[in-house]
């Protein structure tokens, strides 16, 4: 059984009436933890069961990102947090960089978004971009390469 | 007769819908991104699909993929939630096409509210006061509403939204300048370069009505104030509306219900304005038709559950409340705990949470999909949890305010909570009734 949040605030009401402080409950369905807080309230910790879901349809596996080598004198430019990468300021519109770009430290080079904010990613060093390993709109963890860059004095 | 919903949603809205739909003995398939099948919400469902990819674009924004679902899992209806698709009229129109009930308003009033100058229109037939101001197809048809209502003047995409192609003109000669921009930023993000121009109200309150119609009979119940806002993104609401003078309220609600009967509304809808408490004036700034991430204070002042009553009038059942048989009783209000770092600008922080502790307890309510062991994806908004607090009055309720939030434990993901915590012991928050202005000057001080 599944306990409603009324269940669980009519169990808080009787424990407050007792000497307990702490209650566990288990169901097929679901683990609690009611505890007396230091305030005089009470707290609550649950662990949500099932069995494995009932899968009508599934979508296809997503293929890793490959691993890429670094050249001497190439560094790669890798994502602040983890998100989708895009390497146009919108839609339709031209790429920030292509291979073969002269870059600044400072140069946005593409945007990740996380969450639905988009954070600006920057080249972080002087150079040409060589190699652009990233998809537009890949999905892209803290250690992917989005590009690789050839440093220039 | 709905039997089986197909819950078109996730995270904390997901729950919600599905405790209601279990109360109400109607089972619920959760439609789910390949990123979700293991979260608690496709725990609490009878059964799971799966409707594509993390990426929302190919999964919850995905009307073909959910409509699919729901009539491959025999779904009487779809509940979409907020967000995503709850406002579109596509998934509306294709979950007709394939007999399948869409929890929602009509296609018609979709498309009347989703236009922003076609609400505008709306509101002034239905003599709702709405801020000065007006469209304009050319830069010469701007200047002259420019020299009409005078600076300062918000700029707005007609087909925008988010504060997207917002520009905001301070002096009018730099209205020729600023209008091509503001057209040309539509154009580029939104393919509809058309604006039209506001007179910008900084001192203003955001408070919003919210009604339930069948598409014969609308009622309001109640109003809510969300005036605490970062960057047009709601923080805390309460419920109702700290401080307003009873004259005003009773205006606010009687607007609000003139607009839906206006459209012969069907569903839950909200109604906004901006307030000039001082002056006692309010206009009308835009109306959202679905239910609202901030529904809880107003079911805790109600005593209803709204989307109950949501599913009622989807069936078609002629409401089964008047006016009168909605009272209220003390004061509520919500936190929306997000999984950011506030202390860092606000920083997402996607990650696992290793432990959820959250308050419980006599007028305390927490909705949340996050126990240990959640993961919080960086796909989806930030929205971990909200803790909605009641009580008699409002210092009962910020008591309990001040007690969940010292009891709340969620470890292993930054969160927005001593950004509450902070803000409940400000005095000026404490007072009631700040104006949007409010937050920023709290935050930066």
């Amino acid at each position: 059984m599944n306990l409603t949040r009324e269940d669980v605030q009519e169990i808080v009401g009787l424990l407050d009436q007792s000497a307990f402080d702490e209650l566990r409950l288990e169901t097929d369905k679901l683990k609690l933890v009611l505890r007396r807080s230091g305030a005089g309230g009470w707290t609550q910790e649950s662990e949500t069961r099932a069995a494995e879901p009932v899968v009508l349809t599934q979508a296809a596996a997503k293929d890793a990102a490959p691993d890429v080598a670094l050249a001497p004198g190439t560094i790669a430019i890798r994502p602040p947090l983890m998100g989708t990468f895009y390497r146009a300021p919108k839609p339709g519109a031209a790429p920030f960089v292509e291979v073969g770009s002269a870059v600044e430290p400072d140069t946005a080079i593409g945007i990740v978004e996380t969450m639905k904010l988009m954070n600006s990613v920057s080249a972080g060093a002087r150079g040409i971009i060589e190699a652009i390993p990233a998809q537009n709109g890949e999905f892209v963890e803290r250690d992917r390469v989005l590009m690789i860059l050839r440093l220039t004095p | 007769m709905i039997r089986r919903i197909l819950v078109a949603n996730r995270g904390e809205i997901a729950v919600r819908i599905i405790e209601t739909c279990a109360k109400l003995g109607i089972e619920t398939v959760l439609a789910a991104s390949a990123a979700d099948m293991r979260a608690v919400p496709a725990r609490r469902a009878d059964r799971v699909v799966c409707i594509g990819p993390a990426a929302p674009a190919q999964s919850y924004l995905n009307a073909s993929a959910i409509v699919a679902a729901a009539v491959e899992a025999k779904c009487d209806a779809i509940h979409p939630g907020y967000g995503f698709l709850s406002e579109s009229i596509v998934l509306a129109a294709k979950a007709r096409e394939a007999g399948v009930i869409f929890i929602g308003p009509t296609q018609a009033q979709l498309a009347g509210v989703g236009d922003k100058l076609r609400a505008r229109e709306l509101a002034v037939a239905a003599g709702l006061p709405v801020v000065p101001g007006g469209a304009a197809r050319t830069v010469e048809e701007a200047e002259e509403i420019v020299a009409r209502i005078g600076c300062p003047i918000l700029i707005k995409a007609v087909g925008g939204g988010g504060g997207r192609g917002m520009k905001l003109l301070l002096d009018p000669k730099d209205a020729r300048a600023t209008i091509a921009l503001a057209a040309a930023e539509a154009e580029a993000a939104f393919a509809d370069g058309r604006v039209y121009l506001e007179r910008f109200v900084a001192q203003g309150r955001h408070v919003e009505v919210q009604l339930l119609g069948d598409g014969e009979n609308v009622i309001h119940l109640g109003d809510r104030d969300c005036s605490i806002q970062r960057r047009y993104q709601k923080l805390v609401e309460e419920a109702p509306a700290p401080g307003l003078d009873g004259g005003l309220r009773a205006r606010l609600h009687e607007a609000a219900v003139a607009f839906g009967r206006a459209l012969a509304y069907r569903g839950l809808g909200t109604v906004e304005f901006l307030v000039d408490a001082a002056r006692g004036e309010f206009y009308f700034l835009e109306m959202n038709a679905r239910i609202q991430v901030e529904h809880p204070v107003t079911e805790a002042i109600t005593g209803l559950d709204l989307v109950a009553e949501q599913i009622a009038v989807a069936e078609g059942h002629k409401m089964r409340l008047a006016q009168d048989d909605v009272s209220f009783r003390g004061h509520a209000i919500e936190f929306r705990i997000n999984a950011e770092d506030a202390s860092r600008d606000f920083l997402p922080s996607p990650g696992t949470v290793t432990r959820a502790a959250f308050p419980a307890g006599e007028g305390v309510r927490v909705d949340t999909h996050v126990e240990a062991g959640s993961a919080i994806p960086p796909f989806y908004d930030s929205l971990v949890a909200k803790i909605i607090v009641h009580g008699a009055d409002r210092a009962e309720a910020m008591a309990r305010a001040a007690r969940a939030l010292a009891d709340c434990r969620i470890e292993g993901i930054a969160t927005t909570l001593d950004l509450h915590r902070a803000l409940l012991a400000d005095a000026e928050f404490r007072r009631g009734g700040v104006d949007t202005a409010y937050f920023p000057r709290f935050w930066r001080a």
